[in-house]
C-alpha cells in the first residue's frame, strides 16, 4: 500500500528508496486524482526532493510531501484563494509557515481547492468547481479546507496545511475522516495567510493520525514578529503524545447536541465519550449558554473583517482587470465580475454591518456577544480539561444541496464558531460513521493547552481504530 | 488693537507630517529613503498590500509622536490604538488606511502664534498617527487625464496628522501657524522638512453665514495661503451673489492658484472605521515620563532663555530662534565674541543675506562669521567691508582673509584719511562754502569725496568726524 | 431588512457594481441574513465589554531597522499595467 502513508512511512520509504521516488510517486497519484483536490502542483517539488536526497536539506520533516492551502502565500507558486480576482497572482513571498516548512525540509506538492477567500462548508464555491469527497464523490469535502482534507483522505498528500476562520479545518477534517488541529489563536503566525477575517483565524494541519499533527505543529507553531498577534509561548506538541487520559475531566456541552445534530452523528460521539470513561477520565454536562448567538455574532464579525481585508483587490496591483472610464468604476466592475456571489454577499453584508448607524447594532454588538461566549469557555475550563462535542451536527452533505440557501450552510458552522470567537484551540479526529460517512469528534482545550489536546486525542487514537478507516475506492 | 475679522473667516488646519527621519516606515522595514529613487523600489508586500501581510508598529515612530504632542503641548492619551479608515482609491495599497480615531495618541493642545493682533493661540484638538499612501501622478489634469500612474515607494510612511481647531482668523495666520509648527518640528528633529511632501495640508474654510470648505492637496506653507485666500474670496463672492457655500471637499490646484470641487457623491464618506485586528493596543501612558525627559529646548523656551542669558533684544531672539539652526549657530558664535554684536551679526545682517539668497545657515560657517566679527571689532576692516566679506563669501566662496586681501578691504591709517580730508577740502570749493553757509547736506558729499579716494577702506563716521574738525577752523 | 436603495449604497461603498435586477435579490437574500443577524438584539449586552482582541496582549513593536525592500520587477509582475516603472491605473474621476 502506497496511500495513505504517515510522516513516519514516509521517511522509512525515502530511507528504503529516495525522497525523490517518494515526490515522484505522489505526483503521479494527483494526476491521476479524480477528486478536484489539488489547484495546482508545485513544479519546484522533485528540485526539492532532490536537495533532500543529496543532503543538502535537512530537518525534521526532510522529504516529507506536504500540500498547502490555497490562501497561504507561497513564493513563485500561484495562490489565489481560489478566485478568479487572484487568477495569475504568484506571490513574492512566502508565508511565515512555508519558511518554517522549508526549513524542516518538506515538500511542497502543490495548492489545495477551497471555498472562495475561505468562505463555505463545502469548497463548492471555489472557481475551479467543487472538490469531491473521497468517501462519496456526490458529496462536499467540506470547507472551506475541502482541498486539504480531501487530498490526506484521498492518500495524495500525507499531510496538509488548511486555515480555519470558524470550522475550516475541522469540517472538512470531520466530513473526509482525517485529523485537523485549530490552533489557540496566536500560536500559528499569519504572516502570509491571506485574510479572510483576522481576528478569528488560524492556520492549521490535517493529518491521517495526531502523531503527525503534533509534528507539523511543532514546525509551524511559535512566536513571529511579523505578526503581532502571534504570541511566545513555547510548546512541544509530539512531548504531549501520551497515551493516557486518567483523571481527564471532559465537559460535554448540551449546547452542542441540538435539535440538527444527525442521530448517527450523536451516537458515535457519545460513543467516543463513553470510550473515554472506559479509559480512565470522566465525564459531565456543562452549560455554555450564550452558544445560541455565537452562529450570529461569527459571521457578523468574519463579515464586517472580510469587507475591509477583501477591499485591497481592486484590479490595481494584482489580479485581472475589467474596463472602467474611471478607477471607481473599473474596481467596481472587477470586483463584481471576479469575485464570486457568496463572497460578494459577505462583502456587502460586512459593509452594511458597519457602516454609519449600523456599526452599533451589528458589529459592536457581536463583539460584546463574543466577551459572552468567551466567559463561558472561562467558566467551562475552570472546572474541566477539555471539552467533547461533534465537530459537525451532520456528515458531508450532497454536492449543490445547500448552495440556494446561503443561510442553510451558514448553520453547519453552529459547532465549531465558538472556538474561533474565544481563540481557543480545537481538534477533530476520525470517532466512527453515520450512514458510511465519517463523524469527528471534537476536542476544545484551552488557551495554549494543545498538549492536554493532543494527549486526549491521541489516547483515542491509540484505543481506538477510527483513524484507519479509508474511503473504498469509488466507482 | 483688536482684530475684528469681518468676514467670520474660520480657518482649521490639518497638517500631514512625514516622520521622514525614521529608518523604516510605519508598518514595514522598508527604508524611507526614496524620495530620489525609481518609483516602487522602496515596497514590501507589507507597504504594498500585497495579500498576507501583516503590519507591524515602528516603535520609534509612536516616541516621535508622543514628543510632537508634548511639544504641543498636548495631553498624551493612557491606552491607545490604531483603526482601519475605510475607503478606495489606488494610491491606497490595502483599500484601507491604516489611522487612529477614537483614542488619538495625543489631545488637546495648544500653539501660540503672531496673530493679526499680537499673540494668538491656536488650540490643537489632537494629533495621531497614520500611515502615508502612494503617490499618484495624473497623466493630464486631474479631471481630463489619461490615466494614473501609481508609485507606492510612499506608501507607509509614518505620518502624524496635527488637527487644529478652527481658530485662525486669515490666511496670514494659518501661514504663522504653519512656520511655527515647521518651527517646532524641526527643534524635536523628527522630520526633514525640506523633503518634497513632508508636510503637506487639508484647510477647512469658512466664511460667516456659509458651511465649512475641505481643501486637499496643499503641499506648502506659501500654496496654504494662496488656497486660503482664494477659498475665502469664492466663498464671500458666492455669498454676495446670494448663493450657497455647501459642505464639500476641494482640490487645491497649485498651478492655477484656485480649488476645485471634487464633487464627491451624497454620502460617500462612511468610512466604517473600525480597530485594526492585526495590531494590538498600545499602553503609552508609562513611556511618557522618559520621552519628556529626552525632549529638547522648545522655539519659546529658547527664546526667552536666549534673552536672559546674552542679555539680546527681543527682535534678535525670535530671529535667531525661528529656526533652530541658526539658533545653534548663535550660540556658537556668542561663545566667541561678544553675544550683543554677535545678536546683530547673525540675526540681522547673515540672516538676511541668507533669506536673500534663499539659502541656509548651513552655507555659512561660524569660524568666518566669528573672524569677520572681529576684524570689526579690531577695526581692521569696516562695518561696510564686512557685510561685503559675508556677501562675497555666500556667493564666491573663500575664507574672510581671502576676500579682505583679494579685494583690499584692510582699513586705511588715520594718516591716510586726513589726507584725504585735505584733498577733498582743496578740491571742493563750493561744498566746503556751501556747508559753511548751513547746508548741512554738503557734507555727505565731502564724506563720500573721502570715500572715494579711500576707496571704501576709510571709516566713514572717522572720515565725517576729520572732516568737520578740519572745517572748523 | 435592507432595502433596494441601500443595497445600491452598499454596493457603492464597498465597490461592487450592482444593477438593477440584482440589487432586488440582494435586498432579499441579505434581508434574510440580517434577519438572523437580528437575534443579536436578545442578548443583553449592557456593560459588556466588546472583545477586539481574544489574546490579551498589549505593545507589540519592531525596532526602526530597515529590512530589504521587493525589487521592483517583483512588484509589477503582477499588475495588469506598468509603465516607466509605475503602476498604471485609470484616470480617478
Ligand atoms: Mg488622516
Ligand atoms: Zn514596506
Amino acid at each position: 500500500m502506497t496511500k495513505w502513508l504517515s510522516i513516519s512511512d514516509v521517511k522509512e520509504k525515502i530511507a528504503a528508496t529516495s525522497a525523490e521516488e517518494v515526490t515522484a510517486s505522489y505526483l503521479e497519484l494527483i494526476g491521476k486524482s479524480s477528486i478536484n483536490g489539488y489547484t495546482c502542483t508545485s513544479d519546484g517539488a522533485l528540485d526539492t526532493a532532490k536537495m533532500v536526497d543529496k543532503g543538502e536539506v535537512a530537518g525534521p520533516l526532510a522529504g516529507v510531501p506536504i500540500a498547502i492551502k490555497d490562501n497561504i502565500s507561497t513564493k513563485g507558486l500561484a495562490t489565489t484563494c481560489s478566485s478568479k480576482i487572484l487568477e495569475g497572482y504568484v506571490p513574492p513571498y512566502d508565508a511565515h509557515v512555508i519558511e518554517r516548512l522549508k526549513e524542516a525540509g518538506a515538500v511542497i506538492l502543490g495548492k489545495t481547492n477551497m471555498d472562495e477567500f475561505a468562505m463555505g462548508t463545502s469548497t463548492e464555491s471555489s472557481c475551479y468547481g467543487v472538490t469531491l469527497n473521497p468517501w462519496d464523490h456526490e458529496r462536499v469535502p467540506g470547507g472551506s479546507s475541502g482541498g486539504s482534507a480531501a487530498v490526506v483522505a484521498a492518500g495524495e498528500a500525507p499531510i496538509s496545511l488548511g486555515s480555519d476562520t470558524g470550522g475550516s479545518v475541522r469540517c472538512p477534517a470531520a466530513f473526509c475522516g482525517v485529523v485537523g488541529l485549530k490552533p489557540t489563536y496566536g500560536a500559528v503566525s499569519r504572516y502570509g495567510l491571506i485574510s479572510y477575517a483576522n481576528s478569528l483565524e488560524q492556520i492549521g494541519p490535517m493529518a491521517t493520525c495526531v502523531g503527525d499533527i503534533a509534528a507539523v505543529m511543532d514546525v509551524i507553531g511559535g512566536y513571529d514578529a511579523r505578526d503581532s498577534t502571534s504570541i511566545d509561548k513555547k510548546i512541544d506538541h509530539q512531548a504531549a503524545l501520551v497515551d493516557d487520559v486518567k483523571g481527564l475531566k471532559i465537559g460535554v456541552p448540551d449546547e452542542y447536541f441540538g435539535e440538527g445534530v444527525d442521530s448517527g452523528t450523536e451516537k458515535a460521539v457519545w460513543d467516543a465519550i463513553n470510550k473515554y470513561e472506559e479509559m480512565g477520565a470522566s465525564w459531565e454536562n456543562v452549560s455554555m449558554p450564550n452558544t445560541k448567538y455565537a452562529l450570529a455574532a461569527y459571521y457578523t464579525i468574519a463579515m464586517s473583517e472580510a469587507s475591509s481585508n477583501l477591499a485591497r483587490f481592486d484590479g490595481t496591483r494584482y489580479g485581472p482587470r475589467n474596463d472602467g472610464e474611471n478607477w471607481h468604476v473599473m474596481a467596481s466592475r472587477t470586483r463584481a465580475e471576479n469575485f464570486g456571489k457568496e463572497v460578494q454577499r459577505r462583502i456587502l453584508l460586512g459593509t452594511y454591518a458597519l457602516s454609519a448607524g449600523y456599526q452599533d447594532k451589528y458589529y459592536l454588538k457581536a463583539l460584546q456577544v463574543r466577551t459572552l461566549v468567551k466567559q463561558d469557555f472561562e467558566r467551562a475550563f475552570a472546572n474541566f480539561d477539555v471539552l467533547m462535542a461533534p465537530t459537525m451536527p451532520l456528515p458531508a452533505f450532497k454536492i449543490g444541496e445547500k448552495v440556494e440557501d446561503p443561510l442553510s450552510q451558514y448553520l453547519t458552522d453552529v459547532n465549531t464558531v465558538p472556538m474561533n470567537l474565544a481563540g481557543v484551540p480545537c481538534i477533530s479526529v476520525p470517532c466512527g460513521s453515520s450512514d458510511g460517512l465519517p463523524v469527528g469528534l471534537q476536542i476544545i482545550g484551552n488557551h495554549f493547552d494543545e498538549a492536554t489536546l493532543i494527549r486526549a486525542a491521541y489516547s483515542f487514537e491509540k484505543n481506538t481504530d477510527h483513524n484507519k478507516a479509508r474511503p473504498g475506492e469509488v466507482a | 488693537m483688536v482684530y475684528e475679522n469681518p468676514d467670520g473667516v474660520m480657518v482649521g488646519l490639518e497638517v500631514h507630517v512625514q516622520l521622514n527621519n525614521l529608518n523604516t516606515k510605519m508598518f514595514c522595514g522598508c527604508s524611507t529613503q526614496y524620495h530620489d529613487a525609481e518609483p516602487n523600489t522602496h515596497v514590501c508586500p507589507v507597504c504594498m498590500g500585497l495579500p498576507g501581510a501583516l503590519p507591524v508598529i515602528n516603535k520609534r515612530a509612536v516616541e516621535s509622536a508622543i514628543k510632537i504632542g508634548m511639544a504641543l503641548n498636548c495631553e498624551v492619551v493612557e491606552q491607545t490604538q490604531f483603526h482601519r479608515k475605510n475607503y478606495y482609491y489606488p494610491d491606497l495599497p490595502k483599500g484601507f488606511q491604516t489611522t487612529q480615531y477614537d483614542f488619538p495618541i495625543v489631545g488637546n493642545g495648544k500653539v501660540v502664534i503672531e496673530g493679526e493682533d499680537g499673540e494668538h493661540v491656536v488650540r490643537i484638538t489632537r494629533a495621531h498617527m497614520e500611515e502615508d499612501p502612494g503617490k499618484l501622478i495624473h497623466m493630464g489634469s486631474i479631471e481630463k487625464s489619461k490615466g494614473t500612474l501609481i508609485d507606492y515607494n510612499r506608501s507607509g510612511m509614518a505620518l502624524i496628522e496635527i488637527v487644529s481647531e478652527p481658530d485662525m482668523r486669515s490666511p496670514k495666520e494659518a501661514r504663522r501657524y504653519l512656520d511655527k509648527l515647521r518651527n517646532i518640528l524641526d527643534y524635536l528633529d523628527v522630520f526633514n522638512g525640506d523633503l518634497e511632501g513632508s508636510m503637506r495640508v487639508d484647510a477647512n474654510v469658512s466664511v460667516m453665514g456659509g458651511q465649512r470648505a475641505e481643501v486637499k492637496n496643499i503641499s506648502s506653507h506659501k500654496g496654504a495661503e494662496r488656497a486660503i485666500l482664494y477659498e475665502i474670496m469664492r466663498q464671500k463672492n458666492l455669498l454676495r451673489r446670494g448663493g450657497e457655500v455647501v459642505m464639500e471637499t476641494r482640490h487645491f490646484d497649485e498651478a492655477r492658484g484656485v480649488t476645485i470641487s471634487m464633487r464627491t457623491k451624497e454620502g460617500e464618506h462612511d468610512y466604517r472605521y473600525f480597530p485594526e485586528p492585526d495590531l494590538v493596543p498600545m499602553r503609552v501612558s508609562d513611556w511618557a515620563p522618559a520621552i519628556r525627559e529626552e525632549l529638547p529646548e522648545l522655539p519659546d523656551a529658547k527664546r526667552a532663555r536666549l534673552i536672559s542669558e546674552y542679555d539680546i533684544t527681543e527682535m534678535h531672539a525670535k530671529a535667531l530662534t525661528s529656526d533652530i539652526r541658526v539658533a545653534d549657530f548663535y550660540e556658537v558664535v556668542a561663545a566667541a565674541i561678544d553675544p550683543r554684536v554677535a545678536g546683530t551679526w547673525v540675526a540681522d545682517v547673515l540672516k538676511g543675506e541668507l533669506n536673500y539668497r534663499d539659502l541656509s545657515v548651513d552655507s555659512f560657517t561660524t569660524d568666518d562669521i566669528i573672524e569677520i566679527i572681529k576684524l570689526v571689532g579690531e577695526d581692521k576692516v569696516t562695518e561696510q567691508s564686512a557685510v561685503d566679506v559675508i556677501r562675497t563669501i555666500l556667493d564666491n566662496g573663500g575664507t574672510p582673509m581671502e576676500v579682505v586681501t583679494e579685494k583690499g578691504l584692510l582699513k586705511v591709517k588715520g594718516d591716510v584719511v586726513t589726507e584725504a580730508v585735505s584733498e577733498t577740502i582743496a578740491e571742493n570749493e563750493a561744498a566746503v562754502q556751501d556747508y559753511l553757509g548751513g547746508a548741512e547736506k554738503s557734507l555727505n558729499f565731502l564724506v563720500g569725496q573721502v570715500m572715494k579716494k579711500t576707496k571704501g577702506r576709510a571709516d566713514a563716521r572717522q572720515a565725517r568726524e576729520l572732516l568737520v574738525e578740519a572745517l572748523k577752523d | 431588512m435592507i432595502t433596494k436603495d441601500e443595497v445600491e449604497h452598499v454596493g457603492w461603498l464597498a465597490r461592487i457594481e450592482i444593477d438593477d435586477a440584482e440589487a432586488e435579490d440582494y435586498a432579499v437574500k441579505l434581508s434574510s441574513v440580517l434577519d438572523y443577524f437580528g437575534q443579536l438584539d436578545e442578548v443583553d449586552t449592557d456593560g459588556v465589554e466588546p472583545t477586539y482582541h481574544v489574546a490579551d496582549i498589549m505593545n507589540v513593536f519592531r525596532e526602526d531597522v530597515v529590512t530589504p525592500s521587493l525589487d521592483q520587477k517583483d512588484v509589477l509582475t503582477n499588475t495588469a499595467e506598468e509603465k516607466d516603472g509605475y503602476i498604471k491605473a485609470p484616470r480617478i474621476i
